[in-house]
């Protein structure tokens, strides 16, 4: 299963980064094998707005199942949801310990956005 | 003419400023107290309420026979027998208003600004026109003889400046400057309550204003606030003068020293008083309930347009000037040839 983790750095190590639109990397890992991508998220860094919109796009176009982040808003969740991806949210800790609490199935996939747009 | 009253701080007397000052301009005609002579004292005066986020300035007018009308924006929707999923649209667009997800087109009105980018680069005419509406626009009558317009955003609406714009739209006398302002005050004179602060909401209302009057107070908060918002008029090529509203006294203060630094006329002091706070705060007129805020408004007012007038002078000098300067220099050009 192909799982995307918003992260603040570029390794497995790498401390989740709570923020979905505005995290400074997705790593896209294959649950099994562990073996990882990195996809970096500067595209946003100088929109004034819409940012989740341009992150949920780039999470649904690497064709993962599953997004495991902090905090997801309104509109993200709305792309996310479009593309058939599905969201956890509220999590902490490192990269890989939050893939193996993933894989054993401690995390329920959230019904809807966790926190409300910010983008005013 | 159009004269904008506008302060970055907020809660510093903008409104308070703008009703009472509609009030004495509108008396002021009627009593024929003045050097100029409109052809319809009835509709000389209007005052426009631009803030449209928190419009205030009809609790004090109390306006009668309003008339609502509700006022949208236009917003993209797409017809997917017709689209190419070729993604030009969301190319274009700024705010992310539009993008492709997993083959479908998805759109974020609220995120949209209506440049209608996306259909200008749609190659198959994809994109038709929808609409989210924006708010209400608001026109009465105040029994003092003028006529106030005023928005009201719709709650949840984030941006405010297309309101702004349909609400200005209604402004019916043009901007002078540039032109002869002076034929222009004999037509009418629009009031304008400026929303709070030098962002875009501030910046759409003050556009293209003859003059804009500051309301400052003198705190530290206050003139920090006042001095980006004269920098933002400086950049916007409007003339200014500064009204200290709840003056603690005769004496010079940190605006005075700004303002003559800066070389901008401070036009009137409205003194702090405990009773007008309590007026206001009833939704009543200062110039109706004292006689001291009715003078100071008074000579407030008749300052305004003396200063405008002046302006309109020293325009119409330059114009002429400059026009000579012109043809003198093309003769010279003639005369080597």
């Amino acid at each position: 299963m192909k799982v995307a983790v918003s992260s603040s750095g570029t390794n497995l190590e790498s401390p989740l980064d709570p923020r979905f639109g505005r995290a400074s990397y997705f790593l896209i890992i294959d649950t099994d094998t562990l073996a990882f991508e990195v996809k970096v998220n500067d595209q946003n860094m100088n929109l004034p707005q819409g940012a989740g919109i341009q992150a949920g796009k780039i999470v649904a176009n690497c064709g993962v199942d599953c997004l495991i982040t902090g905090n997801c808003g309104p509109k993200a969740y709305n792309v996310l949801q479009s593309a058939g991806v599905r969201v956890v949210t509220g999590v902490n800790g490192n990269v890989k310990e939050v893939v193996e609490r993933f894989k054993n199935k401690e995390f329920e996939y959230s019904q809807g956005p966790n926190v409300d747009g910010h983008w005013v | 003419m159009i004269v904008t009253v506008a302060s970055g701080k907020g809660g510093t007397g903008k409104t308070t400023v703008a009703v009472n000052l509609a009030v004495t301009a509108a008396e002021a005609i009627r009593a024929t107290q003045l050097v100029i002579a409109p052809e319809n004292p009835e509709n000389f005066v209007e005052l426009i309420d631009c803030d449209v986020e928190e419009p205030n300035a009809h609790l004090f007018v109390k306006p009668q026979n309003v008339v609502k009308q509700e006022i949208s924006t236009m917003v993209p929707a797409v017809d997917m027998a017709l689209c190419t999923l070729c993604e030009e649209c969301e190319k274009i667009c700024r705010f992310s208003a539009i993008t492709m997800i997993a083959k479908k087109i998805m759109i974020f009105p609220e995120m949209c600004h209506s440049c209608k980018g996306c259909s200008m680069v749609c190659p198959t005419g994809a994109i038709k026109e929808s609409s989210r509406v924006l708010g209400s626009l608001l026109t009465g009558q105040s029994s003092h003889g003028f006529n106030l317009t005023w928005g009201e955003l719709r709650v949840g609406e984030a941006m405010s400046p297309p309101l702004i714009k349909q609400v200005k739209k209604t402004i019916t006398c043009r901007s002078g400057r540039g032109n002869s302002i002076s034929e222009d005050i004999n037509n009418k004179l629009s009031i304008v309550d400026a929303p709070p602060g030098t962002s875009c909401p501030a910046v759409t209302t003050l556009r293209s204003s003859d003059f804009a009057l500051l309301v400052a107070e003198e705190t530290p908060f206050g003139l920090n606030d006042l001095a980006l918002t004269v920098e933002a008029l400086k950049k916007l090529g409007v003339p200014m003068g500064i009204v200290i509203n709840r003056a603690d006294s005769e004496q010079k203060g940190i605006i005075d020293d700004y303002a003559e630094k800066e070389n901008i006329e401070i036009m009137q002091r409205v003194p702090f008083s405990r009773e007008a706070a309590k007026i206001c705060s009833k939704g009543l007129l200062l110039v109706n309930e004292l006689p001291e805020m009715k003078q100071c408004f008074k000579e407030l007012y008749l300052k305004i347009v003396s200063r405008i007038t002046q302006n309109a002078k020293e325009s119409k000098y330059k114009k002429t000037f400059t026009k000579t300067a012109t043809s003198s220099s093309d003769n010279s050009i003639v005369g080597r040839s």
